[in-house]
């Protein structure tokens, strides 16, 4: 295996294959490094698939790719101990081709997506696991891997190789992720009957419906629950910032098992059987916490990069966003004849500044530590407004005026005047 | 509530690589002696980590899902030597 490459990929998520895919679409010669037996058996997402990033990669992907269901209905959820506020948003607007996001099960959709790849022409080598990169100087020529003789040399490296890119941290392209940058989220999967979900769920043929959830089901923690319909499962999960697990030291598989119990979600998940049970890290940092993505010989995309917007729990698009922009960076830096280094490969993050990307990171960037040192917006605030809604709802005599002092009363003697003010200014701070 | 993480992961499949764990405990003596809080034995999501009653850490990665968690959470310490499997062994997710 010595023969050079035009360009290695390492992985093959969203973000490596949607690169892999581009370079060898444009003719270039690709070799793409995968450690699991095959595409998808080593990854993890909720999962939501956002067409528009991918439809710019494959406009046909809708003909062949495994989908579940269409997403018609979005309900965000504020829950307290035994109750839940929330909205719903459903349209039939969402029912009409070409839909705009589906629910996917990553094994089957990432296997598809490494045979996109082959297709297009690239050399996909799977059960390997990259160990280090190859050096020359301060330039990265190559990477070794675990298989004998298992050097492979190229002009680019793209690293695509997820949340934990060891291969970037050994080199020094960016220090250890920090437990505040990051969040864990746990999840299983629950087989049931096609007829039962639709049933459950008000919708019919591949209609689907996403619940996100937020309040006293991460016990404190800054973090969100979900809830996603697949055609005959539901995957069902929970996610909080990791250096909040480290501060409570709350097992997340209780966690979890406490959500699945609270008396809003168990009978959504009735009779469902549990065939699998991940666990997996999202880089939820923000746009501070993005590193250097480029230099002489590499570039860096998808989780890897940081690249996931966790205030609308997007992080697919924005891999397959940044595979594409890094791919073709390449094809056109090629096409001119200059050489893969940083001074050139700078047009890749000038790419992703103009693009959704970073200036959706952007928009949020004081978000990560606005929830971080303000608690009060998963405990007390929840709470509050749960409260709230059962005084109102509650028929028992007692005027509403009477009833709105009390849950005026309520709010400020949990937050006080000053800091229910402080807090609505923090948020539209950080949501403006 | 106390929840037998084991059941779950019983419904995982895995290609263990015998005799060679991906994760180590670098130093041993840091997790019994300094270590106050041993956050691996209650936040890793496989339970891999087991707090012993004199002290001492014990590490089985044979459940591992490859997270990452112990490696980052271990941040006062950096007492955990993590690297990826082989190629093809280790959790084999059938679903993701």
């Amino acid at each position: 295996m010595s023969e050079k490459f035009d360009v290695i990929v390492v992985g093959a998520g969203p973000s490596g294959n949607s690169a892999a895919y581009t370079l060898a679409k444009a003719g270039l010669n690709v070799i793409q490094i995968e450690r699991g037996e095959y595409a998808g058996s080593k990854n993890v997402q909720g999962a939501i698939l956002y067409s528009d990033a991918l439809e710019k990669i494959i406009p046909e992907f809708r003909d062949e790719a495994p989908l579940e269901r269409h997403i018609i209905e979005q309900r965000m959820w504020v829950l307290d101990d035994e109750s839940f506020i929330g909205t719903h948003y459903r349209s039939d607007a969402f029912n009409k081709v070409p839909y705009n996001r589906y629910t996917i099960i990553r094994a089957q959709f990432d296997k598809w997506y490494s045979e996109k790849v082959r297709e297009a022409g690239a050399l996909v080598i799977c059960e390997t696991t990259v160990t280090d990169l190859l050096m020359d100087g301060d330039r990265v020529v190559g990477i070794e891997t675990d298989r004998e003789n298992g050097s492979l040399y190229a002009d680019v490296v793209i690293l695509a190789d997820g949340v934990n890119s060891l291969l970037a941290k050994k080199a020094g392209f960016h220090p250890e992720i920090k437990p505040g940058d990051v969040a864990l989220a746990v999840k299983e999967i629950l087989f049931m009957p096609q007829e039962l979900i639709e049933q459950r769920f008000n919708i019919k043929g591949e209609e689907g419906v996403v619940i996100e959830m937020a309040g006293k089901i991460t016990q404190g923690m800054m973090g969100t629950g979900f809830l996603y319909t697949n055609k005959e499962s539901i995957t069902v999960g929970v996610g909080c910032m990791l250096s909040d697990f480290k501060e409570t030291q709350v097992p997340p598989y209780q966690l979890l098992e406490q959500m699945k119990n609270h008396p809003s979600i168990k009978p959504l998940l009735e009779g469902g059987e549990m065939k699998e049970y991940t666990a997996h890290l999202i880089p939820e940092g923000g746009y501070k916490a993005v590193p250097q993505v480029y230099g002489n010989g590499w570039m860096i995309v998808g989780d890897s990069g940081m690249f996931v917007n966790a205030v609308h729990r997007e992080g697919s698009n924005l891999a397959m966003t940044t595979g594409r922009m890094a791919a073709e960076t390449i094809i056109e830096l090629k096409a001119a004849g200059k050489e893969l280094v940083a001074s050139n490969l700078a047009v890749y993050r000038q790419k992703l500044d103009e693009s959704f990307v970073m200036k959706d990171l952007k928009k949020y960037k004081d978000m990560p530590g606005i929830f971080h040192t303000n608690p009060q917006f998963f405990t007390a605030y929840p709470e509050l407004v749960n409260q709230a809604a059962h005084t109102m709802l509650t028929v028992d005599g007692v005027d509403k005026k009477t009833k709105e002092k009390e849950i005026f009363k309520s709010f400020t003697a949990k937050r006080s005047l000053l800091g229910l003010m402080g807090d609505a200014f923090k948020l539209w701070r950080a949501f403006r | 509530m106390s929840i037998n993480v084991e059941e779950k992961l019983f419904q995982n499949r895995y290609k263990v690589d015998h005799g060679r764990p991906h994760i180590n405990i670098a130093n041993p003596e840091v997790c019994a002696h300094e270590c106050k809080t041993q956050q691996c034995t209650n936040v890793c999501p496989a339970n891999c980590y087991k707090s012993e009653g004199n002290g001492r850490v014990v590490l089985i990665t044979d459940g591992c899902l490859e997270c990452g968690t112990c490696r980052i959470i271990c941040d006062d310490y950096r007492n955990v030597d993590w690297e990826y499997p082989r190629g093809g062994y280790g959790i084999l997710f059938k679903f993701g």
